[in-house]
């Protein structure tokens, strides 16, 4: 793709100096896509558009929160109430969290799908890792901000956690708290990591970015892209097509905001936080509930904890974990089922981890966690060797054309 | 400088700028490494608590009021701590358990010196939650003690840790009897 140079004199001046035109020229407009992405590559941009909508958001919330504990709780009822359009941007910003984690999801499971955390993009799929736990770490002390009795015994539980480290547990969770328990200078301090940690992921969305534009995107046939005729540029075919899954998602999004916007909440989070009552029942939000099914179904306190950190970690080693030479699940007859009962495992893990820790949810907890394992550590190695794949197509181009009908385009060249 | 004495230690050999260089490399990547804990170190200790907070005071328990196989929740260090005076059935249940059904060992003698009187925080060992049993009518769990509905820990009438996630027994706080009806606990 050629560069081109601006007309007017004043970006001239500035191109010569700072080349933003003929970056954002290689980077957003000429830059080439496999032409055959479906719409299921809409979510990593979608993400990035909750990531801004989310900073916009927090920023006019925080210039009215105030981060002790005797006036955290009502600062927020203030905003609810008194502040102009305050009640609008506390409930964009707290759906939008979920929005954010429901986008982030579809674009992870996409990606395990069409096999886009393999070679040569390990490094690109780690940092989606990171940024996921950074994500965990902004969504849970931006929960605990509103300091409601779910916000103060989730910041309570979550925080113990690292009091199963042995030996040390003890010192850091004191450490943590600035105190000994979840008590006002925790709260401060979640307030300015909660600020602080948008930034960072910002900071890593670039290096994602940087390497997914390094070795381009992957695509639903999981080929290399071999010649120019396997792309099209990015603007305007996926900037429109950006464009579309925003309205959609926003669509989505403002059902939630206007209609049921406490409907992903928990009701008793309306209630201050007390450090003497302990809610009857104790649920993270929606989006954590997978990792909370593992955390329980583990009947040992640090192996929970070490269970649920490395329900994650593994996606790290996924791409050696997975010896299967087929990118695609499209080409892969067994694991394109599997991916299915692996999505259905989560999502009951999901569920279970909303029930209370007794009878047959424990049951079923330890069967689903050690199914969630089993995917990842025994199944994909063995599958990879095991399964024969189907035949992949010449090129992305090839089969672009192959699937419109060869008759098409030949139809139409008689005409002239 | 470069007749220093730390070119092999051999004096009047040929100045060997390699070896001044590695020399000069290692002092001045040492001394950035020292520089570098140095900053960090005050900056991770800001986060301890403060010395107000360590200077939390001590709590003082009237127990005249309490009566025979009654709790009461009381607040030190903004945690709950509950002190129960036990019922003879109860004081026996826990003397009962031998050590072998135990996953924290702690018999009930060192945990209830007085075994009328068993002080505990109120705090579950696994995730912090606060544990039911004290007030009437809350569910008790398998072993007649306290039950943690969070994740199912279950404790005995020692406050000790017998069935679920919880790692270790509810924790018994420092405290002395001040006179017979009059405990500080801190």
């Amino acid at each position: 793709m050629s560069t081109p140079v601006p007309r007017n004199k004043v970006a001239q001046w500035i191109e010569y100096r700072l080349p933003v035109f003929s970056w954002m020229n290689h980077n957003l407009t000429d830059f080439p896509e496999p032409k055959n992405l479906n719409y299921w590559w809409n979510f990593g941009s979608l993400a990035g558009i909750m990531l801004v909508w989310q900073i916009v958001t927090g920023i006019v919330l925080a210039m009215h929160y105030t981060p002790h504990v005797d006036m955290a709780f009502d600062s927020v009822e203030r905003i609810m109430r008194e502040v102009e359009w305050g009640w609008l941007m506390r409930y964009a910003h707290m759906n939008g969290g979920s929005m954010f984690f429901a986008v982030v999801y579809i674009h992870i499971f996409r990606g395990l799908y069409y096999g886009s955390y393999k070679s040569p993009r390990e490094i690109l799929w780690w940092l989606g890792i990171v940024l996921l736990f950074l994500m965990m770490g902004a969504a849970f002390t931006g929960y605990v901000l509103p300091w409601g009795q779910m916000s103060f015994w989730a910041a309570t539980v979550i925080t113990n956690l690292f009091s199963a480290i042995p030996w040390i547990g003890g010192g850091v969770v004191e450490w943590l708290w600035g105190g000994f328990g979840v008590d006002n200078p925790l709260l401060n301090r979640f307030y300015a990591l909660h600020y602080l940690l948008p930034f960072i992921i910002v900071g890593v969305v670039i290096l994602h970015i940087w390497a997914l534009h390094h070795r381009r995107s992957n695509n639903p046939l999981g080929i290399d892209i071999k010649s120019a005729k396997d792309t099209i540029p990015f603007h305007p075919y996926y900037t429109i097509r950006d464009m579309f899954g925003m309205g959609a998602m926003l669509f989505v999004l403002f059902v939630f905001v206007f209609f049921v916007p406490n409907m992903l909440g928990e009701t008793i989070n309306y209630v201050e936080a007390n450090p003497l009552q302990t809610p009857s029942h104790i649920v993270p939000e929606w989006y954590f509930l997978p990792y909370y099914a593992i955390l329980r179904a583990i009947p040992d306190k640090l192996g929970g904890v070490i269970a649920m950190l490395v329900s994650i970690l593994v996606l790290f080693i996924l791409p050696w974990l997975d010896t299967s030479k087929v990118r695609s699940a499209r080409f892969r007859p067994i694991y394109k089922q599997l991916f299915w009962v692996f999505l259905a495992d989560c999502i009951v893990l999901g569920w279970v981890g909303a029930q209370p820790a007794e009878g047959v949810y424990i049951v079923i907890s330890r069967i689903c966690t050690a199914y969630y394992f089993a995917h990842f550590l025994i199944i994909m190695p063995i599958l990879g060797k095991l399964e024969r794949p189907r035949p992949l197509p010449e090129s992305i181009h090839e089969a672009v054309l192959k699937k419109r009908g060869p008759a098409q385009p030949a139809a139409a060249m008689e005409k002239h | 400088m470069a007749e220093t004495s730390h070119q092999h230690g051999v004096p009047g050999a040929p100045p060997s700028g390699e070896t001044r260089r590695d020399f000069l490399i290692l002092t001045a990547g040492a001394m950035g490494a020292i520089a570098t804990i140095a900053v960090v170190w005050p900056l991770l200790e800001t986060m301890n608590p403060a010395a107000d907070t360590l200077a939390l005071s001590s709590t003082e328990v009237d127990l005249s009021a309490i009566e025979v196989g009654q709790s009461v929740t009381v607040v030190w260090r903004n945690k709950p701590v509950f002190v129960r005076r036990r019922t003879q059935e109860e004081i026996d249940a826990a003397r009962a358990v031998s050590l072998d059904d135990l996953g924290d060992k702690q018999t009930d003698e060192e945990r209830a010196p007085k075994p009328e009187w068993l002080v505990l925080v109120g705090v579950c060992t696994h995730l912090g939650c606060i544990p039911l049993g004290t007030k009437k009518g809350d569910p008790r769990g398998d072993f007649g003690g306290w039950f943690c509905p969070c994740h199912g820990s279950h404790y005995d009438t020692s406050g000790r840790i017998r069935k679920g996630p919880a790692p270790k027994n509810l924790e018994v706080p420092a405290y002395q009897f001040v006179s017979d009806t009059l405990v500080k606990i801190g």
